[in-house]
Order: structure tokens, then sequence, then C-alpha cells
């Protein structure tokens, strides 16, 4: 490889260029401005520029009720809605102190999980097409059409999910469900062999990614960054260990670390994760108990005066919803802690001194979703 | 008849037929590859222009007619105009030695292979040119991109050619596709007797021939416009349509060669009934394994690709030269 | 130096596997569904906007304009007026407004509704060139299902 610009000997800036990335891509990142200066073929500074969709999500958190702001939490990061949906209604029912039927807590973990590998195939499909291979996306994309229907049978949607409600579920999951689960896991761990065989191994992707992007956990701890990034950078922490929500204590399953911190790192965590989820759905399925899916929730909804927060470990990283309650039946503050936020702040740094097409390699294997990043 | 196979008619009517033979393959490829792409990624490729979408280039060579050609102020006018004149016949100018059949070939030199190659490198000299006339400075360092790819792929292609002619004795096409007469296992793909290392030759003149051509994986200078513009960006419509012909009539002739060279040209595979059909067939064999290749893979990043070629195919194609040379002295002479 | 000569032959069968595993899939069905010239079934739960339901006895709207519905919404899409008839005990449904450019398909509508008068529907060819056919005017459009069989 090339050496990067000699640090010695400073560029000039009127040696260097700027080169805007976005806000419109033919990658599929979203809207992201990203300004880059560079010198020659090397990136000296890249600034990414935000609030291309800046929704104001936090701001609609004052203006709802408690219940009336559930739709938006599965817009924040539509590719994992569940997970975000799933910290809402956490809050709340920590606040309240709410119990949530074992059988409920339990959809939650399986929907959650069949939402992540979801997600994940996005982003697998995705990142490809950044590197030129156009095929598989479309294998991605089948077998995500059967996660879909299976989602669809039951949440009613195929992506913005508004599923979970205070104290458990909108409605129970049907038997079709639970065996379109199973068939679901069963096909998935052969198309997951596939895909190792087509991509993973691949000795064109493999120099793409290996070496690319080094991301230290010194820099993610700066950053804050959580989720895939932090993981392939050696460090094994997951939400679903370190505050552990839900019924993921009675679950077995590994966290998936690699120590390199190159692109081949992240990639290689989202591959093993999606087969760790596999394996939560299953265990899942098996441990399903019988039972209501909703708990007693009264009916009014205010939430004792103070501060609440719930994390989860959404497809992304750590997605942390904080409310401020002043007794009213609205908050009078959501704050949503989001990963792409944090991971993206990292980039800044990670990417000086490489090439371009590296450059946009990394972004790639950050895993941003940018309307999870604007809110 | 006799006024056809006089020498004048006769050359003419084949260079008609190539001229021919080069468009639909250009524009009917253009559809194959579409379909084909479709086809790996289980969904059906263009289906509504024509009954299953057989109609689909005549519909987008209308829509490239029908644009206005814009020539940028600025730019070099006659280089501009030049260069995509300059990438297309090159093509069709090397096919006019490639052995069809027995008789059907247009000119049958005997520096036919020489021939080939000394006018391939045309081609990549026209699209050095058309980035250079287009007066933007991403178009020029695609287009220089271009050329280092080219530049050095085309020395493993040629020592490994080099290989060849050592075993076949000569640059005559025709001869050379008489040489591998009989059955299969006569095709110099499989004369592992003269150099054991003949299958590891036909991939590196494959994986060359894909880098010629700017074919995935080795398209950087094509896909970089995700980014930074190509080296045809200022080119619009039949202008752009040109490249993109010149880019299919390229890979057409890359695959006639690497047929005529390795697989015996228009011999079939048992003995019996040579002819154009069997070249045509293992023509568009090739020719799905380049589709199929690219369908398949990412994209290699630059230096990558740079690496590969000086730093694998290189010493391999010189150790098979050494190989075939050395075996050549030791049982033949 | 032997890691990477070794990975030269590694690496290029790698690439023959992964040609493997696109020839395999190239002689698989086309997965894609020709829509519109076929159809896939929707499911049960789907979600269209939502519609008013009859009671099966009177054949008249459930909804008793309560007004529940209007108040649950986050998007501030509906509008339901209704008057009382004569000996009755609840009111009826006069006027069903519902602003579909901002339904965000929550349910909260749904779930709210203490006598089931509105469900999802199952319309989803919705296309159209002008911002007012989205303004549904629900009960209206309960009229003019009830004339098709």
């Amino acid at each position: 490889m090339t050496a990067p610009p000699d640090i010695a000997r400073p560029t000039k800036p009127q040696e260097t260029f700027v080169l805007n990335v976005g806000p419109q891509h033919p990658a599929a990142h979203g809207v992201l401005r990203i300004k880059m200066t560079m010198d020659g073929e090397f990136v000296t500074r890249a600034e990414p520029i935000l609030g291309y969709i800046h929704r104001m999500h936090e701001k609609m958190g004052e203006n709802r009720t408690w219940a009336q702001f559930l739709p938006n939490t599965g817009r924040i990061d539509y590719l994992s809605a569940l997970h975000y949906n799933h910290a809402f209604v956490g809050v709340v029912e920590r606040a309240l102190r709410i119990e949530v039927p074992p059988r409920a807590e339990f959809i939650r973990v399986i929907t959650s999980e069949l939402n992540r590998i979801s997600s994940h195939l996005v982003w697998w499909s995705a990142f490809l097409i950044d590197l030129g291979g156009m095929t598989p996306l479309l294998y991605a994309f089948d077998d995500r059409e059967k996660l879909l229907d299976l989602l669809e049978g039951v949440t009613g949607s195929r992506l913005t999910y508004c599923y979970f409600r205070f104290g458990g579920l909108c409605n129970d999951i049907d038997d079709s469900f639970i065996a379109g689960a199973r068939a679901f896991v069963a096909q998935m761990r052969p198309r997951l062999k596939l895909y190792r065989d087509l991509v993973t191994d691949n000795i064109i992707l493999r120099k793409r990614l290996e070496g690319i992007g080094p991301i230290s956990a010194e820099m993610c701890r700066k950053y804050g960054a959580t989720g895939p990034v932090l993981r392939g950078s050696g460090v094994a922490y997951d939400v679903r260990r370190a505050e552990p929500y839900s019924v993921y204590p009675e679950l077995a399953f590994e966290i998936p670390t690699y120590p390199a911190g190159d692109s081949m790192a992240r990639y290689l965590v989202h591959m093993a994760e999606m087969e760790q989820s596999l394996r939560i759905i299953a265990q899942a399925l098996d441990k399903l108990p019988a039972g209501p899916v909703m708990g007693k929730v009264p009916r009014v909804l205010r939430l004792p005066p103070g501060d609440y927060c719930f994390a989860v470990e959404a497809a992304r990283g750590r997605f942390m919803v904080r409310v401020v309650s002043d007794n009213k039946d609205i908050p009078y503050r959501v704050k949503l802690r989001t990963p792409s936020f944090s991971n993206l702040s990292l980039y800044e740094e990670a990417s000086r001194g490489m090439i371009l097409p590296d450059v946009l390699a990394l972004l790639g294997s950050l895993d941003l979703v940018i309307p999870d990043i604007d809110r | 008849m006799s006024i056809l196979t006089t020498e004048p008619v006769r050359l003419l009517l084949s260079l008609v037929c190539i001229m021919a033979f080069v468009g639909l393959n250009a524009a009917y490829l253009v559809l194959a590859e579409r379909k084909g792409a479709g086809r790996f990624q289980r969904r059906p490729g263009p289906n509504e222009a024509g009954y299953g979408g057989w109609l689909q280039p005549v519909a987008d060579v209308a829509k490239l007619l029908s644009k206005q050609l814009i020539v940028p102020p600025g730019t070099d006018s006659l280089l501009f105009r030049l260069a995509p004149l300059m990438v297309l016949s090159p093509a069709m100018m090397c096919l006019a030695v490639v052995p069809f059949s027995e008789t059907l070939v247009a000119r049958n030199i005997n520096v036919g292979l020489l021939m080939v190659f000394s006018f391939g490198s045309i081609g990549v000299m026209a699209i050095m040119l058309s980035g250079w006339a287009s007066r933007n400075k991403f178009a020029i360092i695609s287009a220089a991109r271009v050329v280092s790819q080219n530049v050095a792929y085309e020395i493993p292609m040629l020592l490994v050619v080099i290989t060849l002619l050592m075993m076949t004795g000569t640059m005559d096409l025709n001869q050379i596709v008489r040489q591998q007469a009989g059955g299969f296992w006569h095709w110099n793909f499989f004369k592992v007797g003269a150099n054991p290392l003949m299958p590891v030759t036909f991939v590196i003149f494959f994986i060359c021939m894909l880098a010629e051509t700017n074919r995935a994986p080795f398209d950087m200078a094509e896909a970089e416009s995700e980014l930074v513009a190509g080296a045809f960006t200022e080119y619009a419509g039949m202008g752009f349509g040109v490249f993109f012909m010149a880019e299919y009539a390229n890979i057409v002739l890359g695959c006639s060669l690497a047929t005529v060279l390795f697989f015996g040209g228009w011999q079939s595979p048992f003995g019996l009934w040579p002819g154009l059909l069997w070249f045509l067939l293992k023509l568009y064999a090739l020719i799905f394994t380049v589709i199929w290749v690219r369908w398949t893979f990412p994209r290699t990043q630059f230096y990558g690709l740079l690496n590969l070629s000086w730093k694998i195919l290189i010493p391999i194609s010189l150790f098979t030269l050494l190989l075939s040379s050395a075996m050549l002295k030791i049982f033949h002479s | 130096m032997k890691a990477s000569i070794l990975e030269v032959p590694r690496g290029f069968w790698s690439l023959l596997v992964g040609m493997r595993v696109t020839l395999t899939q190239f002689f698989k069905p086309v997965v894609t569904v020709p829509y519109p010239r076929k159809t896939l079934p929707i499911p049960a739960r789907y979600r269209g906007h939502i519609e008013l339901t009859v009671d099966p006895a009177t054949g008249r709207p459930l909804c008793t304009a309560c007004k529940l519905c209007e108040r649950a919404c986050p998007s501030d899409c509906i509008l339901v007026d209704g008057v009382k008839l004569e000996g009755e005990k609840k009111k009826s449904v006069t006027e069903y407004k519902l602003d579909f450019t901002k339904c965000s398909l929550c349910g909260a509508c749904v779930e709210v509704c203490p006598c089931d008068a509105i469900r999802f529907s199952k319309d989803y060819n919705l296309a159209s060139t002008s911002k007012a056919d989205y303004n549904f005017d629900l009960v209206e459009r309960l009229k003019a299902g009830r004339k098709q069989p």
C-alpha cells in the first residue's frame, strides 16, 4: 500500500481541495454530508455535517402523551424499530413498576432478534454494494422478505413497527408465527453458510477490508462508540449482558468479539451476531410460556416525577431512552441516546490519512443509519 | 457465385459481416448481461420491452440516439470526437484475423496473433484520449488509472501468449486452431504434456482479459463514478453508447482469442463436424463466464489490482514461460 | 513469505467457491413476483387505513362518536362527530374524517375504541395524484362499500 502523507511536512491549505460527499449518495447511506479535505488521494479531514433529516423526535416527545410517542420510536431507526420500541416501553414500565408477563417478554425477545437479523442483512447488502458486489443484496433481501412476512403477520407492519405496548404487546402471536419462525431459523443457518462462502471468505473482500480503517478500543471509549464497532475492537460490551433487561439473563448466547479493530473485524462481528440471534430465537421459542401478553397498567399514565432511563442493545449499539417526568401525562423531556451518533463521531479521527475508497469502506462498516443520528 | 469468391468482394463482405457481428453482439450482450445478472440474482431481468425483454436493446439504442451529443466547451474538440471512434475500431479490426471456422476468416495473415495484440493497445490510448480531452480533473485521474491498469495487465497476457507460442510455433491463428484437431484432449488447455501449468496459463489469460476490458472485478474506472466521475463523464448519448459497445466488442474479441488459443476454436470436442457452431458455442460459454464473474465478486481496490498483476501474475507467468521453454528443450529438442 | 505464497491458491479457491454459489443460484427459480400481474395474499393483521365496522344485526356503524380515538391519535388525524338519535342511549356517528396524509398506522385509535368500531382495512392500492384524495370520509366510504356486494 502507498504511504500516507508525511505528517512532518503538513499540507499547505492551497495544496488541498474539498470534496463534498453527499447528502445525496449513490451508495445507500442516507442523507449524510461529509466534507472531505483531500491532499491528492488522501483524506486529511472528513467532517460529517448532520441535520438533513432532523425530524425533532425529542421535541415531539414533549408534546405527546406517553402512549402517543410510541409510533415515533419505530421511526428513529427504522431498521431495528422493535428495539427502540422496547427501550421506550421499558422506561415507562420501569418508572411505573409495571409487571410484564413472561410470555410477552419472550415474544419481545423473539421479535427483537428477528429484527436484528433483518437490520444486519440490510447493512450487509448496502456495505457490499459500496464495495461493488451487487448480487448479495438480492440474496439477503430474499431472506429478509421471509422475515418481514413473519413480522407482518404478527405486527401488521413491514418496517416501522409499533408493536410493543406498556405492560406487554399489542396482540398475541399465533401458531403460524411460531412455525414460521422455526422454519426461518432452520433455513437461515445454511444461508449464512452460503454468505460465508460467497462473500466472507472471498479473497477480494478480505483484501478490501483487512487492515482498513483501524479503530482502537481507546478511540471507541473516547467517543462512546458501542455495538459492532466496539466489539470489533476487542471490547466485549453488550447491553444485554452489561445492563440485563427482559429475559436475556435466561438465554444462553455469546458476545462475538474480534480484537483486530479493522473493517473486517466489524464485518465478522455482524455476521456472528446474526448466528447468535438465531440461537436466541431458537431458545426463546422452546422456552415460550403460555399466558397473557398484557400486564396490569394504570388507566391514566402519569409517571412519578423524576428521571428514568432504559438501555437496550439495538442492532447498531446501545440505545438509551431517558425521560424526565414532572407528574403530567406528557413527558417533560425525552432524551434519545442513539448509537449511530456516537459511532459517527469517531469517523473524523479514524479516517485521517486514508485514501478515498478506504474511507468509504470505513463509513460503510460503521453501520450508520442517518435518521438515527439526526433523530 | 463466382463474383462472390473474388478477393475484394469476399473481403468486403466479411468486413461488413464482422461489423454487423460486433454491432449485434454489443447490443444483445448488454441484454444478455442484464438477463444473466437477473438470473444470478434470482430475478427476471428486463422483461417488459418486447416479449421477454428481447426489444430492450432497441429501446436502449433509441434512447441513446435521441440524446443530444454535447461537446463541452474547453475540450479538445478533435480528440473528444475521435476517442469513441478509436476505442471501437481496434476490436473490429482484430476480429478480421480471428478464424470463425476453417474458411470463415476475413484475412488470414500469418502474424495474426501479433496483429491482435498490437491493435489491442490502441483501445487503451483511446480511453486516455477521452479522459484527457474531457478537461475534467476526475476524468483524467480515472483515465490515468485505466491506462496503468491496462499496461500492468498486458505484460502477463503477453508472457502467457509467448508461452503458448513456444508450443504452437506459429502466429497464424487458423493454423493454431488446426493444430488442435482431434478430440478435446488435443486442445491447448489440456496439453499438459507440453507444459504442466497449461490450465494456469489459461486462468492468467482470462484474468488479464477481464482487466484489459475493464470488467468487474477490475472495473475501477467505471465504478469510481460512485463518487468521482469516470473517464467517460463528459460523453452524452451515443458517444457514451459507443464506449459501452466498445467494452462488449473487446469482450467478444478477448473471448474469441481465448477460444482460438486454448479451446480449439472451431474444432469440435470429439472430432466430428467442426465448424462455426462450435466456435460460437465456446465463445458464448466464455462470455457467460465473464458475466458470471462480474456478478459474483466485489470490486478490487486499485492498489490490490496492481499488486495482483505485478506481484502475482507476472512471477507466475514468467515461471510458466521458463517451465515451457525448459520442457521444450528437454523433451522436444 | 510462505503465508503470502500459500494465499494465492487459497484465494483462488475461494473465488471458485463463490462462483459455484452463484451458479447454483442461477438455476433456482426466480423469487420476484411479477406484480401487478400476480399479487400476494395480504396477512390478516395488515395495517391499511382504518375503516368503520358495522353491527351485523342492524347494519349501522358501531361508532358512538365518543371521541376517544380523536384524543388518542398522536398526529391529530381524526375528526369525529355524532348526534344522539331518538330513543337511543348512545350517539350515532355522522361524520368521521381521517386525514391519511398524517396517519402513521400506529393503531392507537383501533385499540382505544371501546366498541370495536374501527379496524384496519386491507386497502393498499392508494396511489393518487392529488393530496385531497387522502382526506378520507369514512362514513361515505362505508356507505359506498355497502352498495357493493
